[in-house]
């Protein structure tokens, strides 16, 4: 008992003493690297950052008299909060649905619009990484290219897809899908997002699922599975990591997005961001429920951020450094 | 792959079979093309009314749209795992030999278009022609895939793979793109040609070419100072203590939205009489100053105010990406240059950015890309006024707003023909990656 006690004595000692040894080297690594200009710039931009956010997070807490009155920084001499804010601030609508209501909306939007298009891009970058095909090479080009097309240039051709359909000339081939009408009608806004997902997520997963060694791929292949089995038992698996990171990188972008949902979702339908932006022109100077507002919309972007942002790091530097 | 390899010994008869197929499948596009010609040309049924099979793509948008929004989730990922699980086991069957899988594929390859056709619930004086394609279409398929090079099963299974994804693209971004080309040359009801009318519109009308000159200046300062600020900071918080902290502080605005950081940054820079509780004019009244309008401050100044915006969400981007170019920079080239006697700068200078230049490269494109394309920032802050319009902006403001679908798209088409270069760029940048792969 106290023999292996003491080894743990011993054993933190050292560990101790490593520890120490190391911070003492970085510390001097540190000397070396960095100076005190470098870290004076550093909490400079750190705070010119941070004090934005910070000054209206403290903003929806405060009750609305004082907030409209005096800055937020006078918080500090004479403390008072409030909830108030945020229960107004959800109940609070415009002309067709509340902030509370979009706020589902928002989730009936992301969550769809981000699994739809990782797995038709999976597909596709499968076929692009694994079957040999005449003009391969070129086509992945253009498709690498189309994500830089801006989606503006696409908004307006596809939205009279969706509403008139197809016609040619005088004569109608096809009718539109006539939504416009249908409360909660997410279909348009899902299509639309996986159309201008699918290049970046093409290219993205292709990186990944190119790299997966060719023996893998060839084992299943000797052991009879086609390319249905390879893809969906060893290949998916075995590209989690970079569905996970493009599925943030996208849940986000979904999220976040104004401009799609102006366009196709119906005004029952519409997200956070279209409400919340029709919202602050009607509350115009009552910043606390702006503030509420805000941090109702952007609390699940930062709950995805700070939970998963090691794989959302990832995600960006897998599109980044190899494009 | 191993495939390829199998089907190329019977030299002779091979050549001989391939221009059997290969002029099938040309008769067989012609048919098409010729259907959708008489098509064109049949007479027009303005009365006609939307066929279908009792089911359709609509019907089924219409069920869900009735539903609540929460139940809505689980059933379209249900019902779109269950399409795309029967892809997947057409993919896996498709190609194995013997008489069953025959039927499979043939089933398969007319079933499938044809259904698809349907499910879009073609007009009735098109329906007959609209079929005839699909059928036409999936015997072609099939007839090309029967005498494959590579062994029947594989063009099905090839198609299966990359349908999907080329008809969201085809649909939705290449055709799109034509249209709104073609578009730009019309007149805002889009049936009166105008010629270039509409681009001399956008380049003389105050909000066109407003909105020109502030997306150039948002395309050349935006990336400067991202770069240059994440840069900047990358470098200083690099090895110090409490890197990660201090990473994320600087990283947080981009999980934020636009619209989020856009009113975050309206309250930094609200403007009244008396008591400021914007935080900038606080500080200007602080030192005695006037209070200012900062968004209706012109000429340009807004443009810049907005530019500040844009520039915080992006810097954490600049910075994430340049920190990990950073640290792939070998430590004993700066020991080295340091024994040399090179100072903090001459070290960055000569060691750290030429090990960083093709990460910066990614970092400029990107974000000159992304300011470009600006919308929300504009549309959240000011709404286009005061001289603040993007491109990106006012073409969506002509369409919305105007219902003007001509000076919109030939907007539109600017803004393609700014980001054209960078397509080019990335695209040879990453044909040359490749090759080196």
């Amino acid at each position: 008992m106290s023999a292996t006690q003491t080894a743990i004595i011993a054993d933190n000692r050292t560990k101790r003493q490593v520890e120490r040894d190391t911070r003492r080297n970085e510390k001097t690594a540190q000397k070396r690297l960095t100076s005190k200009g470098a870290t004076i710039g550093a909490v400079i931009i750190a705070i010119f950052w941070t004090i934005p956010t910070f000054g209206l997070f403290v903003t929806s807490f405060r009750p609305g008299a004082d907030s409209n009155s005096t800055g937020w920084w006078t918080v500090f001499v004479n403390p008072s909060f409030t909830l108030d804010n945020y229960f107004q601030a959800l109940t609070s609508g415009g002309t067709a649905l509340t902030l509370g209501e979009s706020f589902l909306n928002s989730l009936a939007i992301a969550i769809p619009a981000t699994v739809i298009p990782i797995v038709i891009a999976s597909l596709a970058a499968y076929g692009f990484a694994w079957i040999d095909f005449w003009g391969k090479n070129v086509i992945f080009v253009f498709v690498f290219a189309l994500q830089i097309v801006p989606i503006q240039m696409a908004l307006v051709p596809l939205l009279s897809l969706f509403s008139r359909g197809l016609t040619i000339g005088e004569v109608q081939v096809f009718p539109g899908l006539g939504l416009r009408d249908v409360d909660h009608s997410f279909a348009t806004v899902w299509i639309a997002h996986a159309i201008f997902a699918m290049p970046l997520a093409i290219f993205m997963l292709h990186n990944f699922i190119s790299e997966i060694p060719g023996e893998v791929v060839e084992a299943a292949r000797v052991d009879g599975a086609g390319h249905g089995q390879i893809f969906f038992r060893i290949i998916l698996p075995l590209a989690m990591p970079a569905i996970a990171s493009f599925g943030i990188f996208q849940f986000l972008w979904v999220w976040n997005d104004l401009l799609v949902a102006t366009i196709f979702a119906p005004s029952s339908s519409l997200p956070l961001t279209q409400t919340l932006n029709s919202l602050s022109g009607s509350w115009g100077d009552k910043w606390f429920l702006q503030s509420a507002g805000t941090f109702i919309s952007i609390i699940v972007p930062l709950i995805v951020f700070f939970a998963l942002q090691r794989f959302f790091v990832r995600g960006l530097l897998a599109g980044a450094t190899k494009g | 792959m191993s495939q390829a390899s199998v089907a190329t010994s019977t030299s002779g008869r091979t050549i001989a079979s391939r221009s059997v197929t290969v002029t099938a499948i040309v008769v067989g596009a012609i048919a098409m093309v010729a259907i959708f010609i008489a098509l064109l040309f049949s007479a027009p049924a303005p009365e006609a009314s939307p066929t279908s099979l009792g089911f359709s793509l609509r019907s089924f948008f219409v069920w869900i749209g009735g539903l609540n929004p929460l139940v809505q989730i689980p059933i379209i990922l249900v019902v779109f795992g269950a399409v795309a699980g029967i892809l997947l086991l057409l993919i896996e069957y498709a190609p194995r030999p013997g008489k069953g899988y025959f039927w499979l594929r043939l089933v398969a390859s007319f079933a499938i278009p044809a259904l698809a056709f349907m499910l879009l619930r073609p007009y009735q004086n098109a329906v007959l022609y609209v079929m005839a394609i699909a059928l036409i279409a999936g015997g072609l398929l099939f007839f090309a895939d029967y005498r494959a090079r590579q062994g029947s099963g594989y063009l099905v299974q090839l198609v299966l793979f990359m349908a999907p994804a080329a008809i969201l693209l085809l649909l939705g971004l290449v055709y799109p793109a034509i249209s709104t080309v073609v578009q730009s040359f019309f007149d805002k009801s889009g049936k009166t040609f105008v010629g270039f009318e509409n681009y001399v519109w956008a380049f003389t009308n105050p909000e066109g070419f407003w909105s020109v000159i502030n997306t150039l200046i948002w395309a050349l300062i935006a990336p400067a100072f991202s770069a240059a600020i994440g840069l900047a900071y990358a470098v200083f918080i690099d090895r110090a203590r409490g890197e990660k902290v201090l990473k994320v502080l600087v990283f947080m605005p981009v999980a934020i939205s636009f619209v989020g950081a856009g009113i975050i940054w309206k309250f930094m820079y609200d403007y009244r009489q008396g008591d400021q509780i914007g935080l900038l004019n606080a500080i200007v009244t602080f030192f005695g100053g006037e209070p200012v309008a900062w968004l209706d401050a012109q000429p340009l100044v807004n443009t810049f105010f907005l530019l500040i915006v844009f520039i915080w969400t992006q810097t954490g981007f600049a910075m994430v990406i340049l920190s990990a170019a950073i640290k792939a920079v070998p430590t004993e080239q700066l020991e080295a240059a340091a024994l040399d006697g090179a100072n903090a700068w001459e070290r960055f200078r000569n060691v750290t950015f030429p090990g960083i230049r093709s990460s910066m490269i990614v970092v400029l494109t990107t974000i000159t890309i992304a300011s470009l394309k600006v919308y929300d920032i504009v549309a959240v802050m000011t709404g286009g006024r005061a001289n603040t319009t993007v491109l990106g902006f006012e073409m969506v403001n002509q369409q919305q707003r105007f219902q003007s679908y001509g000076h919109s798209s030939a907007l539109a088409v600017v803004l393609f023909l700014f980001v054209l270069p960078l397509i080019i760029y990335n695209a040879r940048q990453m044909r040359k990656q490749r090759e080196i792969r």
